[in-house]
């Protein structure tokens, strides 16, 4: 048996995993694609870190706290913020090949940072972190199983005591028992589907599996979408290209400003300007050949393949897409959730680093600090689970036979595009109660319906439509908690804009939307920040 | 459009068949899989996530050339194979375990690392070997596979040289040395690799690199060891 085990393989559960291993623990890491296939490839930016005066922690904490309009809390800011120098220089140790300006470590300005910020590797910022720490991850022998996809939290009497897993190549489900789990599972932003940046991979498989297990989520209505992606494909243009000058343009060649503002105000901006039946751009032409190859390799070569357009020559035709999500498992200053000996962290968690909008830069630098910390905590529990075969996977052994008999009389593919569609509408940039009540009751009905789809793949080896099933089957369960969230908060504030009540309320809603599950009933509550 | 994709699943007889779709026109192949896979198809399986070629896992073969399915634009008529080398799954998804295991067996990973500042020119001589996203076509492209199992291959060396030639890096004997068996001599230099990487990186220059930094250790190129030795002496 394992001491931990940790669900992910991004870069929240590779730093945890090297963290452990530091520690001695012996530690089994299970991922559901390869690990270096994982959702923190895709984060270009940097990572932020207040290194070079007139920068300072101060300011870093200051411009994180602003962002986060009142649902951060300050001590995790400040301990994340502060510790950030540090995580820096950790990284460059285990060989991380930051871009240099002369002998210093390059940082870039990203939107709502009072300074250039973020440290960043050209735009393969996450690429490059992910590939660091999983070459350490192998120098120190950690444990994977590749291709393993979680079903549930294993939960008794208000204890973790495992997981139950679908290993995709057999298509056998199996319990894995540890004295800690981490969930480092990602986020659910690829709820929006088509209108996401996201790859296919983030569907929240962490955040509705703890939910099941009875651990409390917050602040799940806080979904940030990103000004900038590319129109046809939703393919992410980062930040640093405003950061560095880029410009947002109409059709007409008029400006939109509004460049270096953070995410959710500027997002709301275009998404008003669209509505008026304006086509926005990015032109970052000025910029000039040499500055784009150098520092935006990556964004040029998607913008020719996606959409035919060359950023040299032309702007880039964009919209806000659902981009990372604020909210997930709710967990105290140890990285733990409401169930003992089960850890979150990285973008499944609500830490409360983020608050109401997350600041580029702020989410690589989340899971360097609080992955260690995540480790650190679960490295605590001494008790091992007593070695027996749960219930939590008979059941979940038997769930996955019954799913190759459901009959199928609805296509779950459809379905899917169909709620990723109508949450953008409605429950995205501007959200109205009407309207997120309407996706609430399609979301309703989808769920009682789950029972008349199904797979038509009917085999057990790496069957990739009961995967997409299941992806699917979560984010039903997790749409419906993200949809709750947004009704109840009838106010404004950050990310959460309703049009039917634009002002921010401190009164009654200076607190976190708590949800969680009581015998399969959703039930949602305000806790004061 | 129609494109054609060698189907395989173990437990079929015969277990592999090849299969023709009809497709509409798409930007990249990546987007005719899927097409085919929900209006056609469910059983079609291959991998993908990131949809941009950074997470390195849609890696398949056209008409025998390595390419990521999200950064190949289709074209009437194409054959699309899994990787070779690696065992396959189904379809179009492979066992990359057995790629990945050269990374630790070259020991591809940092060993000794000071804490030394580097210039902009010292972070340009690793920028593009650190752009691997450990996709594997370069491993598929591989001949050598067809000789030597052990081969580190060529994904493995670019990496083992990212990290010779990171001026923190001071253990590089160590390096040379866990690169020397099935290594850098067994490489034939036919730069397949080199011409299927989608990320641009050269891992026969690298191999080069690492073979003249074994010299200066003085390691001896085995391939080489019978000119001096001809007989014939002056």
């Amino acid at each position: 048996m394992f001491d931990i085990v940790i669900v992910g393989g991004g870069g929240a559960a590779l730093v945890a995993a090297i963290e452990a291993a530091a520690l001695g623990k012996s530690v089994l890491v299970l991922s559901k694609h390869y690990p270096t296939q994982s959702q923190t490839s895709m984060a270009q930016g940097g990572i932020n870190a207040a290194l070079y005066p007139p920068d300072s922690c101060d300011s870093h904490i200051q411009d994180t706290l602003k962002a986060a309009a009142g649902l951060a809390q300050e001590t995790i800011v400040q301990e994340v913020c502060r510790a950030a120098p540090k995580a820096i220089e950790w990284l460059d140790s285990i060989g991380m090949p930051f871009s240099r300006k002369g002998e210093a470590i390059a940082q870039r300005r990203l939107g709502g940072a009072s300074h250039p910020r973020a440290c960043y590797a050209q735009d393969y910022t996450g690429l490059k972190l992910l590939h660091t720490l999983y070459d350490n991850a192998v120098k120190l022998g950690v444990a994977f199983r590749f291709r393993t996809f979680l079903l549930n939290v294993i939960e008794e009497d208000g204890v973790c005591k495992g997981v139950s897993i679908l290993d995709m190549a057999r298509g056998k489900v199996e319990q894995i028992l540890a004295k800690a789990v981490i969930l480092a599972t990602g986020g659910y932003a690829k709820m929006y589907g088509a209108l996401s940046t996201n790859g296919f991979g983030s569907f929240g498989e962490g955040v509705a599996a703890a939910m099941r297990a009875g651990a409390k989520l917050s602040d799940l209505e806080f979904v940030q979408f990103h000004p900038t992606a590319l129109k046809k494909s939703s393919i992410l243009i980062s930040e640093a290209a405003r950061g560095a000058g880029a410009r947002l343009i109409d059709q007409e060649g008029q400006e939109i400003g509004g460049e270096l503002w953070t995410r959710d105000r500027l997002s709301r901006a275009i998404f008003e300007a669209m509505e008026e039946g304006r086509e926005i751009f990015l032109d970052m032409r000025h910029l000039g050949e040499e500055f784009i190859e150098k520092n935006l390799p990556q964004e040029r070569k998607l913008a020719l393949l996606y959409e035919g357009i060359d950023p040299i020559k032309e702007p880039l035709p964009i919209r806000p897409v659902a981009h990372y999500t604020m909210g997930g498992i709710d967990v105290d200053e140890h990285m733990q959730s409401s169930i003992q000996g089960l850890y979150a962290v990285g973008e499944c968690a609500n830490a409360k680093l983020h608050g109401a909008n997350r600041l580029g830069g702020n989410s690589l630098l989340e899971l360097v600090v609080l992955g260690k910390k995540a480790a650190q905590s679960a490295a605590q529990r001494q008790q091992p689970p007593q070695k027996k075969l749960f219930e939590r996977t008979k059941i979940d052994a038997n769930f996955i036979k019954a799913v190759f008999t459901l009959p199928n009389q609805i296509d779950f593919w459809e379905r899917q595009e169909f709620l990723s569609k109508i949450m953008y509408h409605n429950c995205g940039i501007v959200r109205e109660e009407m309207r997120l009540k309407g996706v609430l009751s399609v979301v309703r009905q989808h769920q009682k319906e789950l029972a008349f789809m199904g797979v038509r793949d009917k085999s057990p080896l790496m069957n990739k439509e009961l995967i997409s099933f299941l992806e699917y089957g979560n984010m039903v369960e997790l749409a419906e908690a993200v949809l709750v969230g947004a009704i109840q908060r009838t106010e404004s504030r950050g990310a959460h804009f309703r049009a039917d009540y634009p002002q921010r309320d401190d009164e009654k809603f200076l607190a976190h939307t708590m949800i969680w599950k009581e015998k399969g009933v959703l039930c949602a509550d305000f806790k004061p920040v | 459009m129609k494109i054609k994709i060698k189907r395989f699943h173990p437990h079929f007889e015969p277990p592999s068949i090849d299969m023709e779709y009809a497709v509409q026109e798409t930007a990249t192949l990546l987007d005719a899989l899927l097409q085919i896979k929900r209006q056609k198809d469910r059983t079609l399986t291959f991998d993908y996530m990131c949809r941009s070629g950074v997470c390195g896992s849609c890696a398949v073969r056209v008409d025998g050339k390595e390419v990521l399915a999200c950064q190949h634009t289709p074209k009437d008529g194409e054959y699309i194979e899994p990787l070779s080398v690696v065992d396959v799954i189904r379809d179009l998804s492979v066992r990359l375990e057995d790629a990945l295991v050269t990374l630790e067996r070259s020991k591809a990973y940092p060993l000794d690392m000071q804490k030394i500042a580097m210039s902009e020119e010292d972070e340009r001589r690793i920028e593009r070997q650190s752009d691997c996203i450990l996709c594997s076509s370069c491993f598929s492209s591989c001949p050598v596979y067809a000789s030597n199992e052990a081969f580190l291959g060529p994904f493995a060396l670019s990496r083992v040289w990212r990290y010779v030639a990171d001026k923190r890096e001071q253990a590089k004997k160590e390096h040379i040395d866990a690169v020397v068996q099935n290594g850098i001599w067994d490489c034939t230099l036919c730069g397949n690799c080199t011409e299927v990487c989608p990320q641009g990186i050269d891992p026969k220059n690298d191999i080069m690199m690492l073979q003249s930094k074994a010299v200066q250790f003085g390691y001896q190129n085995p391939n080489l060891g019978g000119f001096g030795s001809f007989g014939l002496e002056f």
